[in-house]
């Protein structure tokens, strides 16, 4: 199946047999593989990928990803089996390995921005298992891929000791390398090498950065590659709706934790990546419009940002935890411009800086107040077809349906715009038992944004806890 | 230079007679392609125009020298600038699909300009320049060509003079053309030792153990005569309170530095040589302090890079050749020999080169070939330099087709 879609341009070694743990996927697995493993294995690396990514978001230190990452692949994706004495299943799981990272090149070279945070994740991967190896089997790595280096000879060594000493205060280390300067990009940047006619001398403790930089290069190349040759695969039916799934599931932030959870599991504590899930569920249409809009266009404008921040920080999440949620949602921007541009504002909603003052998230009645539309209350805003459609697509799966609109238009039209919402909370929730009239409790209507989505949650715990009942 | 035009902003009838008779497209067009017949090094190229009353129009392309030629005198731009080579023609951006359209090749360019001496310059400041700043530009252009060439290996380097007060450095080689934006982001990190210029001086951090790595080493060894010259005698750095003030921040020792204040503040007059080598005599036992005035050295004279225009492939710089709208000062390319003593005031203007047109006339009255008008001006020596420079990547590139040719 993967003949003539994936074709690295002629590596050396084959790696079929999987020797080592690591793999520079240079070959594509040529064996049958049933659908159901294609979707399995890549749903699981996607797991990985994702920590990585929110790690990324989260600010984790290299030793905190590391081990984050680390419990994730022993998870989802192991390379050896927990039992040393019996290697026969190594290969198995290898070989898995291999399926899935092809998969998924699949399903992210379809654009620069699926591409560029793919490689990014994937090298960080790398990067964690390079450095898991113990010393035999980094060397047997070293010696299974050809890296196109050339060992210094002992009398360059000599001929350049001044230049060497002072440059790593030593010369006694005899695995140097030399490669061509463009190949250590972050070791020239930092002044960490000695350079001579274009020719970096890499001491043998920063060969690794040869090795990363070459896995993300290769495979920087392979996904172009892959990337012109995929309009070949939309003739199959059964693999590019899969594709498609895997790769939105890495733009919504697919965190194992979450996925398996049914609920913010210690009070009130919210996590980034539950928010997406949260917004289905439980938010009012002003707040899934505006998360709706943040997912498609990975940006919202100020008002936005300042409506829905605050609606997220009522909601209970922390700081910390709006840090990472806006740093992944805004993925089209570097870390400079989010730190520099975005990350005051956060941290101002939130009482951290400037005038250092509490907000309360906005009510009903100051999104009501006349503004733009993006923001602001859609049952206002919106055009009638517009919030039709709208609230089709958003409650349909919560049992809203298209015989409930007629009523709802109506007190939208009348200009009761918080009864149409509660009308929708009632409609919603009526698995939870919600009748007509009952509003969000004791028959009162929505005030607050924050309002309809605390009883909306606090209602499905109550139904969860008489099910456990 | 006897006309009094010469404080004068060029008119655009001055800029038309120049394009016309004067400016090498000849040369440019070599220089860019590496060969007679035009490759996509010329014809997937772009130029931008900055026209009067800065209309700004990008995404030019040509197949031929004649026909940017044309183009140029059509429009009569006040300059224009040279961008990458594309995936595909730029004038032709408009009907490719995005992510289509992306720069592929580009001479590495790097840029210093005087502004950035501000804080340490003594005889001029902002956009004038005069013989003495130009000794600023002269070390750092000692220092970076000589980086470059050994520690890099490129060795097609053009410095073409930017018209008022900096400098430019086009590089050629094949390999330096390839260059990725990641790759030039970490040379212009290897090359970039004075941070945050803005804020005055900050203390250097570019040890390892106490040791200056190998590059800086070597330019330390050139940098400590310019220091002496420059800093010291043209442009006396220390002679004034906020001068030698600035020279005390930068010692560790706080026992010295109250002990040197109090001394030149007793003595007003002090050269700044004196106070250098009162510092030299009371720090040279100690290894610290030492360390202390060789970062001193690098702080004030080492290379200060303007990054963001090596930064990035797709970033457009001045054209050699173009006229300063400013000054009237042709931007030219220069030797690197040339360079130290090199008087920014002695370059040909274009007003200049007219009247020496005009002269010609006058003498021989004969219509001589349009093209090769500027042979007989005081810019032939210079045009003479992009030649030479031109003819270099030709014999490459010809060098170059051979062994694919024989390979075969």
């Amino acid at each position: 199946m993967f003949k003539g879609t994936v074709a690295p341009s002629g590596q050396v070694k084959n790696h079929t047999s999987f020797s080592s743990p690591l793999n520079f996927y240079d070959n594509p697995p040529t064996f049958d593989v049933s659908i159901e493993e294609f979707e399995t294995s890549a749903l699981d690396r996607l797991r990985v990928l994702a920590e990585i990514e929110s790690s990324a978001a989260r600010n984790r230190s290299w030793e905190e990803l590391k081990n984050v990452t680390n419990m994730q692949c022993k998870k989802y994706l192991p390379l050896s089996s927990s039992n040393k004495e019996d290697t026969s299943g190594d290969t198995e799981l290898r070989r898995r390995d291999n399926l899935s990272h092809f998969v998924l090149r699949l399903a992210f070279c379809r654009s620069e921005d699926l591409r560029r945070r793919f490689v990014k994740a994937e090298t960080t991967l790398f990067r964690v298992r390079y450095d898991n190896l113990i010393g035999r089997e980094r060397e047997a790595f070293l010696n299974s891929h050809d890296f196109d280096w050339i060992p210094v000879e002992e009398e360059e060594i000599k001929k350049f000791s001044e230049q060497l000493e002072a440059a790593y205060a030593s010369t006694s280390d005899g695995k140097r390398k030399y490669v061509k300067w463009t190949r250590v990009p972050d070791l020239v940047e930092r002044r960490k090498v000695f350079l001579n006619g274009g020719w970096a001398y890499v001491p043998g403790h920063d060969i690794s950065s040869i090795i990363f930089q070459e896995f993300e290069d290769h495979l920087e190349k392979a996904l172009e590659m892959t990337a012109r040759f995929l309009p070949r695969l939309d003739e199959d039916t059964r693999l590019v709706p899969i594709l498609s799934n895997l790769s939105q599931g890495f733009l919504a932030g697919i965190s194992s934790e979450w996925a398996n959870a049914s609920g913010p599991t210690s009070g009130n504590e919210i996590k980034a990546e539950m928010v997406n899930d949260l917004a289905k569920k439980h938010f009012p249409l002003c707040m899934r419009a505006l998360h709706e809009n943040l997912q498609k266009d990975n940006h919202l404008k100020h008002f936005g940002r300042l409506q829905y921040g605050l609606f997220l920080k009522v909601l209970g999440l922390s700081i910390e935890e709006a840090v990472a949620f806006w740093r992944k949602s805004f993925s089209r921007i570097t870390d400079d411009k989010f730190n520099k541009e975005y990350k005051y504002n956060i941290r101002h909603s939130y009482g951290l800086e400037g005038k250092r003052a509490n907000y309360p998230a906005k009510s009903c009645i100051q999104l009501l107040a006349p503004g733009s539309s993006d923001c602001g209350c859609p049952y206002r805003n919106y055009s009638p077809e517009n919030l039709q459609t709208a609230l089709l697509s958003s409650y349909s799966p919560l049992g809203l349906r298209a015989a409930d609109l007629p009523e709802i238009m109506a007190t939208v039209k009348a200009g009761h715009y918080h009864v149409a919402c509660t009308r929708v909370f009632e409609i919603t929730h009526a698995s939870s038992r919600v009748a007509k009239g009952q509003g969000i409790g004791d028959g009162e209507s929505v005030t607050h944004p924050n309002q309809y989505a605390a009883r909306s949650i606090e209602l499905e715990k109550l139904k969860d806890g008489m099910v456990a009942d | 230079m006897s006309s009094n035009e010469n404080s004068e902003k060029p008119s655009p009838e001055v800029m038309l007679t120049f394009y016309r008779r004067l400016y090498p497209f000849k040369s440019i067009y070599h220089w860019l392609n590496h060969e007679h017949a035009p490759t996509r090094l010329f014809t997937q190229r772009e130029f931008a125009f900055t026209l009067v009353g800065d209309v700004y129009l990008r995404y030019n392309s040509f197949t031929t020298a004649d026909e940017l030629k044309k183009q140029v005198c059509q429009l009569n731009p006040t300059r224009f600038e040279i961008g990458p080579v594309y995936s595909a023609r730029p004038r032709d951006k408009k009907t490719m699909r995005p992510g289509a359209f992306n720069p592929i090749l580009r001479e590495l360019v790097f840029d210093i300009d005087m502004t950035d001496y501000d804080s340490i310059r003594t005889c001029c400041s902002g956009a004038d320049i005069c013989k003495k700043c130009w000794g600023f530009i002269a070390s750092a252009v000692q220092v970076l060509d000589s980086a470059l060439r050994n520690e890099f290996g490129y060795q097609k380097l053009l410095w073409v003079y930017s018209g008022r007060r900096g400098i430019h450095l086009w590089i050629s080689d094949k390999e330096a053309m390839e260059l990725t934006d990641q790759q030039r982001k970490a040379m212009v990190g290897w090359l970039t030792v004075v941070q945050n210029r803005k804020e005055g001086s900050k203390s250097l951090n570019v040890r390892t153990g106490g040791k200056l790595p190998p590059s800086l080493q070597n330019a330390l060894d050139f940098l400590r005569h310019s220091f002496v010259d420059l800093i010291l005698h043209t442009q006396e750095c220390f002679k004034s309170e906020e001068g030698y003030e600035e020279l005390l921040k930068a010692i560790p020792d706080s026992l010295l530095v109250k002990t040197l204040r109090s001394k030149w503040e007793s003595k007003p007059g002090r050269s700044s040589e004196d106070k250098w080598s009162d510092c030299f005599k009371s720090m040279s036992a100690d290894k610290n302090l030492m360390t202390a005035l060789e970062d001193i050295i690098i702080q004030y004279t080492y290379p200060r890079l303007d990054a963001e225009v090596s930064k990035h492939r797709n970033h457009l710089l001045k054209a050699p050749f173009c006229v300063h709208p400013s000054t009237g000062r042709v931007c030219v390319p220069l030797d690197l020999e040339m360079i130290e003593k090199f008087d920014p005031k002695s370059v040909p203007t274009v007003f200049q080169l007219l009247e020496e047109l005009d002269a010609i006339r006058v003498t021989e009255d004969q219509n001589t070939e349009l093209h090769s008008d500027w042979e007989k001006t005081s810019l032939k020596p210079y045009i003479d330099i992009m030649e030479k420079h031109a003819f270099d990547l030709m014999q490459e590139a010809r060098k170059e087709k051979l062994k694919s040719d024989t390979s075969w």
